[in-house]
């Protein structure tokens, strides 16, 4: 079966990106597809390179990096949730003359076309809800 | 069949109270994260709005689960014992998801 999942929640905010992160682990271990992944509104802090933790502790963004690689996921960030909270990509920090740019790889920047399409080509759309 | 996931607590928020009404005869109630509180409804002695609906819903096949893990993080186990809300692991959550027609997440 084809499972699409939003995630609405950043790390360390609310239990949004950790549930998430569980239920995709689960999906996957019960042999579902994940059509894609739609990190969305505060979701997109998810991906990004820059959030630096202690080395012993649970690394929120590398994890998903780990599973996206591992199962050649489709993760797409919100390119109009991205920008507005300061996640970039290469090409967006160019265009906009930006000092930096902060996507971790394996997570790409698209529209809302890209959850449309998730919606109608997967069999169930899960949405993991922030607490605020 | 609707799955409902609800992932605040009925004591802070008004998620569950909002949920319950939509609840179609033959769906299933999932409680997650914070939601998980809501276990304690329908067993304490004094009958709540809350109460009354999850018992009303249970006549007609309507199904209560909560996360196992979720339970376990805030120490509530105790709590499973003689409560309507059965519980379920992450697989048992992609189960009712893939058994579902839709999922209606309430946050």
């Amino acid at each position: 079966m084809k499972f699409s999942i939003i995630i609405l929640g950043a790390p360390y905010t609310d239990e949004a990106a950790e549930t998430a992160f569980r239920f995709a682990q689960a999906t996957l271990k019960k042999d579902h597809e994940i059509y894609r992944l739609f990190f969305y509104h505060d979701g997109v802090h998810n991906a990004s390179s820059l959030m630096t933790l202690p080395q012993d502790e649970v690394q929120p963004t590398s994890r998903w990096q780990q599973l996206i690689e591992e199962h050649q996921l489709d993760a797409v960030v919100c390119i109009a949730s991205a920008l507005r909270r300061g996640i970039l990509n290469k090409g967006e920090a160019r265009r906009f003359s930006k000092p930096a740019d902060n996507l971790l790889a394996g997570f790409k920047l698209a529209g809302l076309g890209e959850l449309v399409d998730a919606a109608l080509q997967s069999d169930k759309l899960i949405t993991f809800g922030p607490c605020s | 069949m609707i799955l409902h996931t609800v992932n605040k607590s009925p004591y802070s928020s008004q998620c569950l109270s909002d949920c319950l009404p939509r609840v179609a005869p033959g769906d299933a109630v999932l409680l997650i994260e914070d939601g998980v509180y809501g276990i304690n409804c329908a067993v304490s002695l004094s009958m709540t709005p809350v109460n009354e609906t999850i018992l009303r819903l249970r006549e007609t096949q309507v199904r209560f689960y909560v996360l196992r893990e979720d339970i376990k993080a805030r120490g509530l186990d105790d709590h499973l014992k003689g409560s309507l809300f059965k519980p379920v692991d992450y697989e048992g959550f992609v189960d009712l998801v893939g058994n579902a027609d839709k999922v209606l997440s309430w946050y």
